[in-house]
């Protein structure tokens, strides 16, 4: 890298650091941090569903654009560090990335040693989200600059490899994942046709003249959603496991699984940064790939202390990485950037490369902050670690009611109309049979949010070249994506046996 | 079963979809596209993925009991009566109310749920009015005129 990047990088910094050490700024990034750790470490919340019920209520605060940024992306990122808290403890991931940790986290902790696996994922997921923010200051502008090489037939074939990829990777079944990108994409055409004005699929109702707001689909798919799965289950899942006495930190094993916790975070970064795969196949692949790499790995699954490094590592690392696809092409990579998108577009803010060039105290600010919430959320995740499992003692019984009733007001004060709240019950319901017949709900959300989007940029595509279809092959880039898209989802069908989630021990 | 009865609906959706879209009229002066095509093959793909779930469904789901789909029925009901009674009504009552009944359809015990309903009322009043500074009504707007 010659002298005049790195010295532009340096001012962008100075940029962003200026902007983010700002009292307001610097408070809620606080805030999202012990809020977003809450989230992450209580089961029946994850960073999906928590940054979705807190994004209505940001709105309501009148944060400006940066600072309603900064405050999600703390708690998005505070939620990757809390998930191992109840994984550890009480062997119940506190959301879907941290499944991995479970795996040897909890095994750790029966053996005594569960203050040293929360020191150990801490440490790691500070390096793991540490290293993926530098590569997201170091790739993302040069991303960017690709990105301006996109036409309306490139960007089609990019939302076309992120649904692939997130329907091979994300599911079991392509079918059914196939199924949920149609559900969600067939939501996006309610509403008035921008380019000739036409209401397509509305039944003549005027509610949905403007079609169905992303938000009231996300907060009803991922919070109402919930409060069905626990009355059915009555909250039998929130056992309280292993009991926490001392904290001091291991440094003999902090030393040992140094390699691992890089490894983990390289893995993990390059995961994230696949459109469509993000936090939860960043740690299951962190984890596979360390047990296949170590020499001796009969302890995994038993309380290795690598098995908690690499997993912890690579989810972290992952939710940095899943940022870049988002900020300089407008693709999330993930449920929870998916959720983030949500954000932006509702703040007027359209992610791609313009973005850099046009609001880069956007950029810089959110990048100045990941690195300073990341130091908070390492104090708070090791030597506070002690109060946050006393969080995991809220019933789901007081849980799970308090979060429904926030779901509510938070949309009702964003769009004040009783149709939304019905809409929200009605996604709620589908949410949870979605979740019975194992389809997927988050390719639903992508869906909705890009659908107009992938519509658009294909007719685009098609008035450039008068209808002719070839325009969608016409570039190297357009074949790449398209030849990464059929293989992303049809990979995962023949490496099934490969990828197959080990189950946590009972 | 429970895969290919979905797997039936999901099919039919697609068609009513796909019907749906062909009643589009298109205008005059359009783009090559138009605003038909994109749904068309959104229905298609959900058509012959609905095959796969038909013809080769996955293991049965594990259904819960019939009473507690009475009370899933029970939540919705009281959902949807929350979304029509929180104008109307003010805040607290029916926040109390609602997060009572949840609360003890996760855990059935009369008094907890009482206590949490009233607690989680109160208290999330307080957070949303005084440090949110949402324009929440406590209690209907006629008490007070």
């Amino acid at each position: 890298m010659d002298l005049g990047l790195i010295m532009e990088l340096l001012a962008n910094l100075s940029l962003g650091f200026s902007i983010a050490l700002t009292t307001t700024t610097l408070m809620l990034a606080v805030i999202g941090c012990i809020l977003g750790t809450m989230i992450g470490a209580l089961p029946g919340l994850g960073p999906t569903n928590g940054v979705a019920i807190l994004i209505p209520i940001s709105f309501t605060l009148g944060l400006d654009a940066t600072q309603a940024l900064v405050l999600m992306t703390s708690v998005y990122y505070g939620a990757m560090y809390g998930g191992r808290i109840s994984s550890i403890l009480l062997n119940i991931p506190g959301d879907e990335p941290a499944v991995m940790t479970t795996l040897d986290g909890y095994p750790m902790a029966k053996n005594g040693k569960a203050g040293d696996a929360l020191v150990l994922s801490g440490f790691a997921s500070f390096v793991g989200a540490f290293l993926a923010t530098i590569g997201l200051m170091l790739l993302a502008p040069m991303l960017a600059q690709v990105a301006f090489m996109f036409g309306p037939a490139e960007y089609f074939a990019l939302y076309l490899l992120a649904f692939c990829t997130l329907g091979g990777l994300g599911s079991n079944n392509q079918a059914k994942a196939a199924i949920s990108v149609c559900l969600g994409l067939g939501i996006a055409m309610i509403g008035v046709d921008s380019s000739t004005g036409l209401t397509r699929f509305t039944g003549g109702n005027l509610h949905l003249f403007d079609g169905i707001d992303f938000l009231v689909a996300i907060v009803g798919l991922f919070a109402i959603t919930e409060i069905f799965v626990f009355i059915e289950s009555h909250g039998k899942e929130t056992a309280i496991g292993v009991k926490l006495e001392k904290i001091t930190i291991p440094i003999k094993e902090i030393v040992y699984t140094r390699w691992t916790v890089l490894r983990g975070s390289c893995v993990g970064f390059v995961a994230g940064l696949l459109p469509g795969a993000g936090a939860s196949i960043g740690s299951f692949l962190a984890y596979m790939s360390e047990k296949a790499i170590v020499k001796d790995n009969s302890s995994f699954g038993k309380g290795d202390p690598r098995g908690v490094a690499a997993p912890e590592a690579g989810n972290n690392a992952a939710a940095g990485g899943a940022l870049i696809p988002m900020l300089t092409l407008g693709i999330p990579g993930s449920g929870t950037t998916a959720v983030l998108l949500a954000l932006l577009m509702t703040l007027n803010i359209t992610p791609g490369p313009l973005l850099f060039t046009e609001r880069p105290e956007v950029v810089w600010g959110l990048i100045a902050t990941l690195l300073i919430a990341n130091v908070m959320l390492l104090i708070l995740n090791v030597p506070l670690v002690k109060f946050f499992t006393k969080i995991l003692q809220v019933p789901a019984s007081i849980l799970l009611p308090g979060v429904t009733m926030i779901s509510f007001v938070g949309i009702y004060s964003l769009t004040g109309s009783h149709f939304d709240l019905l809409l929200m019950i009605g996604f709620g319901v589908l949410g949870y049979f979605l979740r019975k017949f194992d389809i997927p709900s988050v390719p639903v959300i992508l869906g909705i949010l890009l659908g107009g989007h992938m519509e658009v940029s294909l007719r685009r595509a098609m008035v450039l070249s008068d209808g002719d279809w070839t325009y969608l092959l016409s570039s190297p880039i357009s074949i790449g994506l398209w030849v990464a898209a059929i293989l992303g989802f049809v990979a995962p069908i023949f490496l099934k046996s490969i990828l197959k989630k080990p189950t946590p021990t009972q | 079963m429970s895969d290919r009865l979905i797997g039936i609906i999901i099919a039919l959706m697609a068609l009513a979809f796909f019907a749906s879209a062909t009643q589009l009229e298109a205008p005059f002066f359009s783009d090559p596209v138009g605003p038909k095509l994109f749904p068309y093959f959104i229905s298609i793909i959900a058509f012959l993925a609905s095959f796969r779930m038909i013809f080769m469904p996955d293991e049965k789901p594990t259904w819960p009991v019939l009473s507690t789909f009475a009370n899933l029925g029970i939540a919705i009901m009281v959902l949807v009566f929350y979304a029509y009674s929180l104008r109307p009504l003010g805040f607290l009552v029916p926040t109390a109310l609602c997060a009572s009944i949840l609360s003890y359809q996760i855990r059935p015990k009369y008094m907890t749920s009482l206590i949490t309903g009233i607690s989680l009322s109160i208290g999330l009043f307080i957070i949303f009015k005084f440090f949110l500074g949402l324009g929440l009504f406590a209690f209907p707007r006629w008490i007070w005129g």
